[in-house]
C-alpha cells in the first residue's frame, strides 16, 4: 500500500488493503537493494517503465528489421541477396526470402508492433512511469502485481521468440489469425507449433495486461494526491485511464477467441470450421463459422488501436501545451472526446469485416458508429492546434514530434472516413489503401507519440538529456520518411493493388508500380537506419548525456517535477505535495508557468 | 468503514477513495468486470451459434440421469442438485464474510469450510456429469444426441460449447476453491487477526459470488434454454 502515510494521516479509509505484499514502505529511510530487487525483479514504478521501454524497443528494432526484409522482396523482386541466406537460411535459399519466410515476417511484424511495442512498450511504459509521478503517489497500488504484469510481458515475449527457431517457423498467417488458415495445421506449415506459441505467447500477454491496466486504475482511482480531483490530473492520466479501461474490457473477448480457437486445433471441435477441403481431402467438421473468430477478434482488435493512440494522444497534448507555454485548449471537451472515443471503440468493431461475409444491413449500423468517431478525434485535433496557436513554441525533439503527431493523425484520420463507408470498402479493403490508413494513423502516430514521450520525459528518467542533435535529425528524417513510404501507397491501393501478395511482378496491372515500390523500400532503408540512430541516442544518452541540474528542466506543473532530479523509491522524500491548481497554468497573470502545487492567491484570475 | 460520512465531503478531490474502498477491493471489482467479458464473449458466441442452427437438443433428453438410479428418467435433476450446492455454497460464504466483519474467528473458519466443501462438492458432481456423457460418447467434437425435432445432429456444436463453457465455468470454481483454501489457511494462521481486518475474506467473498452468478447464466442457457 503505497500512499499508506498519506492515507493513514488523513483517516479517511479505515482499512485500504492489507499489505500483504511484504514491502512495507517506509519512505523516510532508505534500504540499499540488491542488484536483483533493484533492476531485475523491481517493484518500483519508474524501473518497471524503464524495463517495458527497453523491451519494448527491442522488440521495435526486430519488428522495424522484418518490415525491411520483407520490403526488400517487394522492392527489389528479382534482386537475390546472399547475405538473407546466411542469416534466415533455407527461409531465403539463394539469396530471395521465400514466399513462407514473407508471410511469417508480416505477421511478426504486424504481431510485435502491435502488441508487444505499441500497447506493452507504449502504455506499459509511460502508465507505469508517469501515473503514480504525475498523480501524486508513492507506486502503484500493488507495485507486486505490477512487476508480475512486466514478467508476464516478458515471458509473451520468449514464447513469441522461440516460435521464430522452429522448424516450421512462426505463425504466418497475418498478425489477426483468421480460421480457418490458423486453425487448420495442414493447410499452411506457418499454421503447426507457430500458431500454438503465437496462442500461448498472446494468452500470457493478455494476462499481462490485465495485471497491468487493474493497477493503473485502481491507482488512478484511489491513490491520487489531495487535492488532485479528477479535473485537476493532467490529459495523460485521463488518457492512461482510458486505456486501461479499453484493455480490461476488451482483452478478455479476445482470450475467449483464442481459446476457441485452440479447441479447433487440438479439441477436434468446429467452433469456426465448416465445410473444408484441405490437400484435396474433405474435412469432417461441420457448422462452425469463420465469422465468429472475426467478431470476438475485432471486438479487441478495435479497441487495441485506441489502446495505442490514446496513450500518445494524451502525452502529446501535454508536451504541446508545455513547450507553447499555453494552457492546454478545452480541457474538458479533451477528456470528454476521448471519452466518447473510449465508448465507440467498443461500438465499430464489424467495420472490419464489411466484406467477409458480415450482414449488409448490420453495416450500416457500424458505418455510422464509425463515422461518429470523427467527431471526438476532431475536436482533439482542432484542441491541438489551438494550443499551440500564438504559442511561444519552443521546438524541442519532444515539441517536434507532438506537432508530427497531429500531422500524422489528421493525414491518416482523414483517409479513415473514406474506409469507414462500407460502400468505398468494396473497392478498397485489402489493399495498400488500407495499409497506408492505418500505419500513418495508428503505427506512425504513435510512434511520434511515444518519441515526443521518451524525448520529454527522459530527463526524469535517467536524470540526463537526450541529444538534441540527433533528435532533429531523427525527427525530420522519420517524418519526411513516414510520408514518403506511406502517401504513396495511398496510390498503389486506390489502383486495386492488394496488400499480402508476395510478388507483384507477374501482374500486368501493378506493373506500373515497380519503381515506387523500390523507391518506398529505399525510404524504409534509411527510415529504419534513422531509428538505429535513435536507439544509439537512447542507450549512449544514459550513461554519457547532458545531466539535467534543475528538478524542472521543461518549467512544466506537473507533480513529477517536484520531484528530486533522481527520484529514489517512494518518489518524494518528504511529504506527498498536496495540489491546488489545475496543470495548465502557463502564460497567467504574467508569470510564465504556475506549479500545480502552488495555492490559488486571492487576486488571481480564474483559469 | 468511515459510517460518519457527511454529505459536503468531496470524495473526487484527492487524498482519499473516492468509494470508500481499498485499492485491492476495486481491482477485484475490475478484475471481475473483465472475467465478465470472457464468459458473456463465450456465451454469446454461443447464443449466436445455436440462434442460427435450425434445431438444437432438447435438454431434458440429455441431462436425465442421475448417480446410482439406474436407467430412471430424472430430467434436470441431478443439475438442479448441483445448483443448489453452489447456491448454499455462496450463502455460507456470506456467513463467513459477516464472522469476518465481526472478527469473529471460529465462525469465519466454520462457514469457509463448508464453503469449500460445497465447491468440492459441485465440483464432484461436475466430474460425475461429464464422466456420465463421456461413457454417452458426448465429448469435443462428437455430439451423440438427437436435436428436439428429431432429426439426427448435424454437428457437434451442442457438445462444443457444452464441455468448453462448463469447463471453463468449472475451472474458475476450482480455482475459486483453491482460493479459500489459502484464505482459510492464513485465517487459522491468525494473518488476518494480526492484520485487524478480514477484507481478503471478502475479496475472495467477491470472487466466489461471481462464480456462482456465471453459473446461474451458463445454467439457463445449457440446461433451461
Amino acid at each position: 500500500m503505497s500512499n499508506e502515510a498519506t492515507l493513514h494521516g488523513q483517516h479517511e479509509v479505515i482499512h485500504h488493503g492489507d499489505d500483504h505484499h511484504g514491502n512495507g514502505h517506509d519512505h523516510d529511510h532508505h534500504h540499499e537493494q540488491s542488484f536483483i530487487s533493484k533492476y531485475v525483479f523491481s517493484m518500483d514504478h519508474k524501473m518497471i517503465a524503464k524495463q517495458f521501454l527497453i523491451t519494448g524497443i527491442i522488440w521495435a528494432i526486430i519488428g522495424a528489421l522484418f518490415s525491411v526484409l520483407f520490403r526488400l522482396q517487394l522492392g527489389y523482386p528479382d534482386a537475390t541477396f546472399p547475405w538473407l541466406e546466411s542469416i534466415l537460411g533455407h527461409w531465403a535459399e539463394g539469396g530471395r526470402i521465400t514466399p513462407q519466410a514473407y508471410y511469417a515476417l508480416v505477421t511478426m511484424h504486424g504481431t510485435i508492433l502491435v502488441f508487444f511495442v505499441l500497447t506493452a512498450g507504449l502504455s506499459g511504459t509511460f502508465s507505469n512511469f508517469l501515473i503514480p509521478l504525475q498523480v501524486g503517489a508513492r507506486d502503484m497500488a500493488s507495485p507486486f502485481m505490477n512487476m508480475l504484469s512486466y514478467w508476464f510481458f516478458f515471458m509473451a515475449s520468449m514464447v513469441m521468440m522461440a516460435s521464430f527457431f522452429v522448424q516450421t517457423g512462426p505463425a504466418s498467417g497475418g498478425w489477426t489469425a483468421y480460421p480457418p488458415l490458423s486453425a487448420l495445421g495442414d493447410a499452411s506449415i506457418g499454421s503447426k507449433i507457430g500458431m500454438d506459441l503465437w496462442l500461448v505467447s498472446m494468452a500470457l500477454f493478455v494476462v499481462s495486461q490485465l495485471l497491468g491496466g487493474l493497477n493503473y486504475i485502481s491507482t488512478i482511482l484511489n491513490l491520487r494526491t489531495k487535492g488532485m480531483s479528477m479535473t485537476k490530473m493532467p490529459l495523460t492520466i485521463w488518457s492512461f485511464f482510458f486505456t486501461a479501461v479499453l484493455g480490461v474490457l476488451s482483452f478478455p473477448v479476445l482470450l475467449s477467441g483464442f481459446i476457441l480457437l485452440l479447441f479447433d486445433r487440438h479439441g477436434g471441435t468446429s467452433f469456426y470450421l465448416s465445410e473444408l477441403f484441405v490437400k484435396g481431402k474433405v474435412l469432417p467438421n461441420e457448422g462452425g463459422s469463420a465469422i465468429l473468430y472475426q467478431h470476438l477478434f475485432w471486438f479487441l482488435g478495435h479497441p487495441e488501436v485506441y489502446i495505442i493512440i490514446l496513450p500518445a494522444m494524451g502525452m502529446v497534448s501535454e508536451v504541446l501545451a508545455i513547450n507553447s507555454r499555453k494552457p492546454i485548449f478545452g480541457y474538458l471537451a479533451m477528456v470528454g472526446s476521448m471519452f466518447a472515443i473510449a465508448i465507440l471503440a467498443f461500438l465499430v468493431w464489424a467495420h472490419h469485416m464489411f466484406v467477409t461475409g458480415l450482414n449488409p444491413f448490420l453495416g450500416a449500423f457500424f458505418v455510422l458508429l464509425t463515422l461518429l468517431i470523427a467527431v471526438p478525434s476532431a475536436i482533439k485535433v482542432f484542441n491541438w492546434i489551438t494550443t499551440i496557436w500564438k504559442g511561444n513554441i519552443r521546438f524541442t525533439p519532444g515539441s517536434l514530434f507532438s506537432i508530427g503527431f497531429v500531422s500524422t493523425f489528421i493525414s491518416g484520420g482523414l483517409t479513415g472516413i473514406w474506409l469507414g463507408n462500407s460502400s468505398i470498402d468494396i473497392h478498397l479493403h485489402d489493399t495498400y489503401f488500407v495499409i497506408a490508413h492505418f500505419h500513418i494513423v495508428m503505427g506512425v502516430s504513435a510512434f511520434f507519440g511515444m518519441f515526443a514521450a521518451i524525448y520529454h520525459w527522459f530527463p526524469k528518467m535517467y536524470g540526463r538529456y537526450l541529444n538534441q542533435t540527433i533528435g532533429f535529425i531523427h525527427f525530420w528524417i522519420t517524418m519526411a520518411g513516414a510520408y514518403l513510404i506511406f502517401w504513396p501507397m495511398h496510390y498503389e491501393g486506390m489502383a486495386g493493388m492488394p496488400r499480402r501478395y508476395f510478388d507483384y511482378s507477374g501482374w500486368e496491372s501493378f506493373k506500373m508500380f515497380t519503381e515506387l515500390n523500390q523507391f518506398i523500400s529505399f525510404v524504409v532503408i534509411i527510415v529504419f537506419a534513422t531509428q538505429l540512430l535513435f536507439v544509439f541516442n537512447f542507450f549512449y544518452s544514459i550513461f554519457k548525456g547532458r545531466k539535467v541540474t534543475t528538478t524542472n528542466p521543461w518549467q512544466a506543473t506537473t507533480l513529477e517535477w517536484t520531484t528530486p532530479i533522481n527520484p529514489g523509491h517512494g518518489n518524494w522524500p518528504g511529504e506527498i505535495p498536496e495540489v491546488h491548481r489545475w496543470p495548465y497554468d502557463y502564460s497567467k497573470d504574467g508569470k510564465d508557468f504556475i506549479p500545480q502545487t502552488v495555492p490559488v492567491s486571492a487576486d488571481e484570475s480564474a483559469h | 468503514m468511515d459510517t460518519t460520512v457527511t454529505a459536503k465531503k468531496k470524495w473526487w478531490a484527492g487524498g482519499y477513495s473516492p468509494f470508500n474502498v481499498s485499492y485491492g477491493k476495486l481491482m477485484m471489482w475490475y478484475f471481475l468486470l473483465s472475467d465478465a467479458f470472457t464468459f458473456g464473449a463465450l456465451l454469446i458466441s454461443y447464443g449466436t451459434v445455436r440462434f442460427s442452427s435450425t434445431s438444437w437438443p432438447d435438454p431434458n433428453h440429455v441431462f436425465h440421469s442421475f448417480p446410482f438410479m439406474g436407467d430412471m428418467n430424472l430430467p434436470l435433476v441431478f443439475v438442479s442438485l448441483m445448483t443448489f450446492i453452489l447456491i448454499m455454497s455462496s450463502v455460507t460464504m456470506v456467513l463467513a464474510v459477516h464472522a469476518g466483519h465481526n472478527r469473529d474467528k471460529k465462525a469465519v473458519v466454520k462457514w469457509l469450510i463448508w464453503t469449500i466443501i460445497g465447491g468440492a462438492a459441485f465440483l464432484g458432481c461436475q466430474a460425475w456429469e461429464w464422466t456420465h456423457l463421456y461413457h454417452n460418447n458426448a465429448w469435443w467434437g462428437s455430439n451423440p444426441f438427437a436435436n428436439a425435432d428429431g432429426t439426427a445432429a448435424m454437428n457437434s456444436n451442442f457438445t462444443d460449447f457444452f464441455f468448453t463453457i462448463t469447463g471453463f465455468h468449472g475451472l474458475h470454481v476450482t480455482s475459486g476453491v483453491v482460493l479459500n483454501i489459502i484464505i482459510l489457511l492464513n485465517v487459522l494462521g491468525g494473518t488476518y487477526e494480526k492484520r485487524g481486518h478480514y477484507e481478503m475474506v471478502e475479496k475472495v467473498g467477491l470472487y466466489w459470488h461471481f462464480v456462482d452468478l456465471v453459473w446461474v447464466f451458463v445454467f439457463t442457457c445449457f440446461y433451461l434454454l
